[in-house]
């Protein structure tokens, strides 16, 4: 178990430095930072100044140094527009769009398996065949249209929750958080539900899918004539059976959501990390967007270990080793 | 004779498909008394096994029992409420499936599953459970089985889990269980030690038994009646060893006549001709004339009734083999 926690995260740190140094130089390829940073109106001098403070009078291989020492003493260095740290302020961010994200996920995976277990247990009814249009309608159109027509709905024309914004927050262990505030929660409802349809849609599907096959399968019937109840052998004989690919694909979907979250977090003007990403990428802000990219890398390995580790859990017959991949 | 444990009485259990209504059980009658073992042969989709799901009500849409009546210790239970099935399954009536691979749920431990089958039926505590279920694992020949109970189905052999589903049918003590070819999945050594274990557990208890097969020696070995059922419907029944010696109806003496054993060395195995029929468009008179050798016009007109011979023996056709005894 160690020898396998050791190798996923060494996997992980070189994909994390093969990443940043593509990254990097494909950054320095796009195009020169300075044209975009600097007022020009500024005089000769105090451009040659900014230019030198950032850094960027020197050559690509040496800048590339710089970075490598600053990473090597975990500085992923300084944002060139917003001149703070550049995973300082990622991290000012990440609050926001992992509150987003667990929530979009949870509404997936609570309204989401029980909806696709009905569609599965009675393909003919007509509530799964409304539950399975749904899902297509929701995974489908789009996620920018989707949350335009919340917006309509329940902001405009109903009134009952804001279009855009975090609300208020509350500390909790240094970290702001809003769904403890009815204020904050009220914001928060509407992009969540907006990152929630899709995945949700994709979560019916695949355990409609696991459903209708396992529930042929002889030990359901074998369940079924042991006298247990039907809530048991639903709950526990087909549900445990059909986790496997819904964890796979809301492990890969969380992480997803976490990193590029933008067009939510655009519609809804929420302070996220991926409006950092997309508003970083455009001013060419190298630093936050290399940081931003490796903390991504890792987050995705993060949530993969943890998916694995969710498997041997549920399945016993997959068992975790040290000795092979 | 005593009062039959299960008394069955015109089952018909048909199937809607788009081809039409199958008959896959059709008038069904037989009495099991307690201690007695019933042998029911068939080939494959002669309705045997639908037989066993219908005697316990496990017949799912697009399956449904038609008409019949079958009556556990005088109560029928095809009027009982589905609640009441719920108690009775698994507790007055153990069903073994055929392949015990298949048939414990692969993700949950024996003791779990041997756990909820004890608590759905008797309100005993989880600890108490538990030593029931080790008892009955000891009972059916596993050892040590108080570590096996914390094993997954597939860390185990495939005679061992049948042992497990065996013990599981024992555990409760019903008064009827229903094995569905249990060992046809096992290899030979293994299938006799199960059969002895069998004929030693029931002896034990007076447990009556329905033994499904297609197999005619192990009834041979096992059954004190046989029931030979083709297309639906029982063509011949009778005390084990007189069948076996005097068949009176031409499929049973096919059946009889290939098996490799039972003719002398060097002699060729006489195959019954033609396959099983398709039971969405039996042949209007005896489902077998299209295979028997002896078939006259009569049969291709006229089902035969089934006519009661003497010594508990009875067959449906009008041309029984005259064998002398």
């Amino acid at each position: 178990m160690l020898a396998y926690l050791i190798r996923r995260l060494s996997q992980a740190l070189l994909v994390m430095a093969v990443m940043a140094t593509i990254v990097f130089f494909g950054l320095y390829a796009v195009g020169n930072p300075v044209d975009l940073l600097i007022n020009p109106e500024a005089d000769l001098a105090e451009q040659e100044a900014t230019i030198r403070r950032l850094g960027l009078d020197k050559p690509v291989h040496v800048q590339f140094g710089y970075f490598l020492g600053g990473l090597v003493q975990g500085d992923l260095g300084t944002s060139f527009v917003h001149n703070r740290p550049a995973l300082e302020l990622i991290l000012s961010r990440l609050p926001a769009t992992l509150e987003l994200a667990f929530l979009g996920i949870l509404i997936a995976i609570v309204l989401g398996i029980p909806l696709g277990m009905i569609a599965g247990l009675r393909p003919d009814a007509p509530s799964s065949k409304l539950i399975m249009a749904g899902s297509v309608i929701g995974f489908s159109t789009p996620n920018f249209w989707q949350g335009l027509m919340l917006i309509m709905l329940f902001a405009v024309f109903l009134g009952w929750l804001p279009a855009g914004g975090r609300g208020d927050t509350v500390d909790v262990l240094g970290i702001p958080v809003s769904f403890l505030t009815w204020d904050g929660l009220s914001h928060l409802i509407l992009p969540a539900v907006n990152v929630a349809i899709f995945k949700m849609s994709l979560v019916i599907r695949l355990t409609r899918a696991g459903t209708s096959e396992v529930a042929l399968q002889d030990y359901v019937k074998y369940a079924r004539a042991r006298g247990l109840s039907p809530t048991r052998v639903v709950g526990v004989h087909i549900l445990k059976n059909i986790l496997i690919p819904v964890v796979t694909v809301l492990g890969l979907e969380t992480g997803n959501v976490i990193a590029f979250a933008v067009v939510t977090e655009t519609v809804f003007a929420w302070p996220g990390i991926g409006k950092l990403l997309i508003d970083s990428i455009g001013l060419l802000d190298r630093p936050v967007v290399v940081a931003y990219l490796m903390l991504t890398v890792f987050l995705f390995v993060m949530i993969n270990l943890v998916v694995d580790i969710a498997y041997s859990i549920l399945d016993p017959r997959v068992r975790i080793r040290g000795a092979k991949a | 004779m005593s009062t039959p444990v299960l008394s069955v009485r015109g089952l018909t259990t048909t199937f809607d498909t788009r081809a039409g209504t199958v008959t896959a059980v059709d008038g069904v009658s037989f009495d099991v008394g307690p201690g007695e073992v019933l042998g029911v042969v068939g080939e494959s989709g002669s309705g045997k096994t639908i037989t066993g799901f219908s005697v316990l009500g496990l017949i799912d849409p697009p399956g449904k029992i038609a008409a019949g009546e079958v009556l556990l210790n005088g109560r029928d239970l095809r009027t009982l409420p589905e609640a009441e099935m719920h108690r009775l399954r698994g507790d007055r009536i153990a069903m073994i499936f055929q392949d015990p691979m298949m048939t414990l749920n692969p993700v949950l431990r024996i003791d779990t599953q041997m756990i909820e089958t004890i608590r759905a039926h008797r309100d005993v505590s989880r600890a108490r459970a538990r030593e029931m279920a080790a008892e009955a694992l000891a009972l059916v020949g596993i050892p040590s089985p108080v570590e096996r109970l914390r094993t997954y189905p597939h860390e185990m052999s495939g005679g061992m889990r049948q042992r497990v589903v065996i013990a599981i049918a024992l555990m409760l003590e019903p008064d009827l269980i229903i094995a569905d070819e249990p060992t046809t999945a096992l290899d030979v050594t293994i299938q006799s030690q199960i059969l002895s274990e069998m004929q030693r557990l029931l002896a034990q208890r007076n447990t009556a038994l329905i033994w499904i097969t297609h197999d005619l020696t192990v009834v041979a070995g096992l059954a004190d009646r046989v029931a030979v059922m083709y297309a639906g419907r029982i063509v011949e029944t009778g005390p084990v060893d007189d069948l076996l010696d005097r068949p009176a109806h031409p499929y049973t003496q096919g059946l009889i006549a290939s098996i490799p054993s039972a003719v002398p060395r060097g002699t060729r195995l006489v195959p019954i001709r033609g396959m099983t029929p398709s039971l969405v468009n039996l042949p209007p008179g005896c489902a077998f004339a299209p295979r028997c050798p002896h078939a006259s016009n009569t049969c291709r007109a006229a089902r035969p009734d089934e006519q009661a011979r003497g010594h508990g023996r009875a067959l449906r056709c009008f041309h029984p083999l005259e064998t002398t005894p």
